[in-house]
């Protein structure tokens, strides 16, 4: 059947005015050939394969997007985590790995390289160990380095051990990148059950089950849903579901196939695409305003919770029929400083970060770029980490951290990160300590929901 | 290789002879084309086909004089983005 002028007018619309964007093309590279007993020549490896697949990776997004009218915002690479390469190695000879990434990702201009990452959710091993320890400067001294740390999952419950570290590790990132509004810490996840096949940032890595090579793709269109539910003010919620799932049929349609041509141009596996509708600071792109779109009067009141499940839920059936592989997070996102609705609703008061929490239940991922008040203690941050890996670890789901201790601004003033990552007004975090909670360190069993065989 | 070719801008004299001028002097052939008027918005649609992929780049800096002289904006897309968004 011909393509109506209805359609192309839509589509067109949705590119031109409603963002309809594919929001990143990521490359997961295995680095797992590039260990080598000195570690110079390994750092060598790393720079020659990440520079090697990923050469023409912002050329053939760039001209793909052009030639199907398409933008691709963000093209990146995740490679395998490099706790795998630093068992014998030092802390120094860690942060000198981070630099060479810093590099690679200049060479081929992309803007963020995730994988510095370690999966401790069982046990920290020699490699791990090191990758933590030189997290606070590898992260101040890079630039487009991106790291995220699993410390729970389902299957294995919850290492407190590591979570104490990540606290201490965050506050450390903070104080090291405070010139520049504790920056460092935007570029650090905390996991509770990861996936090995995300491509969004700063959570990406190749995960130990990817092949040698693998592209990935991550759609976006907070604000193509958000005019297309405008269209029907008075529809009830079952028909607010329907509109929602036919939007992101169409948006993942335009999504997977872009990504399936960039990657036969490569000559790189497709790997999957991710749902997710991920928000941006530019007008009526958020996610926060669809909610508001659909009834509340402001993001994080009362209602906030069910209206965010409706939203999240409809948006992975039209996606998963758009889709043949679907993965990664495949969820709404709440970032705060990343979407305009959300920073609205924090600073009106409507939002707080127990809601934010409540919100993590029904939604991709977690706590997301959050400015909190720089005083709050080591072990504060580590337990809002620990409550928030206890969510997706009984819910099953991926949940993530990232919180921005800003060293020397408190709650009620205002932090600008600039670009894409936006601003954040500061949120107070609860009075009272868990040091105790924190010191017991061990681990916590996995639940009862892990007993499925 | 199919290709639409959309104009949108505000309605005046002498649109389609200078977008179609273009097309001719690129030696583009033009398939299937229509046009109306959406709140004085003057928005045209042309299916063309295209031989070499590179005419796209040409195409789109033969437009760009066009697009200043009568505030339009035309946009080049290859059709099969209309196909996976809107066929099953």
């Amino acid at each position: 059947m011909p393509i109506a002028y209805t359609e192309i007018q839509e589509t067109i619309r949705m590119v031109q005015m409603e963002h309809l964007d594919v929001r990143t093309v990521t490359m997961g590279i295995s680095l797992r050939d590039c260990i080598d007993s000195d570690f110079d020549t390994l750092k060598t490896n790393v720079f020659h394969k990440v520079t090697t697949y990923a050469k023409n990776l912002v050329t053939v997004a760039e001209q793909v997007a052009e030639e199907y009218g398409v933008p691709i915002i963000n093209k990146r690479v995740a490679i395998s985590p490099v706790a795998e390469l630093l068992g014998n190695a030092t802390v120094e000879q860690a942060v000198e790995l981070a630099k060479t990434l810093d590099e690679a990702a200049k060479k081929v201009q992309i803007d963020f390289i995730g994988g510095y990452s370690a999966l401790v959710h069982k046990g920290i091993s020699k490699g791990d160990q090191i990758l933590l320890d030189a997290l606070p400067q590898a992260l101040s001294e890079t630039e487009r380095v991106c790291a995220s740390i699993s410390v729970g999952t389902t299957r294995t419950g919850i290492n407190m051990d590591a979570v104490k570290q990540m606290g201490e590790i965050i506050k450390a990132t903070a104080e090291l990148t405070k010139d520049n509004n504790s920056i460092g810490c935007a570029k650090l996840v905390v996991f509770c059950n990861p996936v090995e096949d995300n491509p969004f940032m700063a959570g990406a890595f190749h995960g130990a089950g990817e092949g040698e090579v693998v592209l990935s793709v991550g759609v976006s269109g907070p604000g193509v849903v958000l005019h297309a539910l405008k269209r029907y003010p008075d529809a009830d919620l079952g028909e607010v579901a329907e509109v929602i799932k036919k939007t992101a049929f169409k948006i993942t349609r335009a999504g997977e196939f872009i990504g399936r041509v960039v990657a036969e141009r490569l000559e790189v596996p497709f790997g999957i695409m991710d749902l997710s509708l991920a928000p941006t600071n530019a007008m009526n792109d958020s996610v926060a305003e669809i909610l508001e779109e659909i009834g509340l009067e402001c993001v994080g009141t009362h209602g906030t919770i069910a209206a965010l499940a409706l939203m999240n839920d409809a948006v992975k059936k039209g996606g998963a029929m758009a889709s043949s592989y679907v993965g990664g997070l495949s969820g709404a996102f709440i970032p705060v400083s990343e979407d305009n609705g959300m920073i609205r609703g924090i600073e009106q008061g409507a939002l707080t970060l127990p809601k934010l929490e409540a919100m993590t239940c029904v939604c991709s991922v977690g706590l997301d770029m959050i400015a909190i008040d720089g005083n709050a203690s080591s072990h504060t941050l580590s337990a809002i980490i620990a409550d928030e890996a206890a969510i997706g670890m009984i819910n099953k789901k991926t949940t993530a951290v990232r919180i921005i201790p800003v060293v020397g601004k408190e709650s009620g003033e205002v932090v600008e990160f600039g670009g894409l990552l936006g601003r954040a007004p500061i949120i107070g975090v609860n009075p009272y300590h868990s040091d105790k909670f924190i010191q017991r360190g061990g681990r916590i069993p996995a639940p009862i929901q892990a007993l499925t065989n | 290789m199919r290709a639409v070719v959309s104009v949108i801008g505000k309605d005046q004299v002498g649109i389609i002879a200078k977008v179609t001028t273009v097309l001719s002097e690129n030696h583009v052939n033009i398939s299937d084309i229509s046009q109306t008027i959406l709140q004085d918005f003057f928005t045209m649609m042309m299916l063309i086909d295209i031989d070499d992929i590179k005419k796209l780049a040409q195409l789109k800096q033969a437009f760009e004089p066009v697009e200043k002289e009568l505030g339009l904006k035309i946009s080049i897309q290859r059709e099969e983005i209309f196909q996976a968004m809107h066929r099953v």
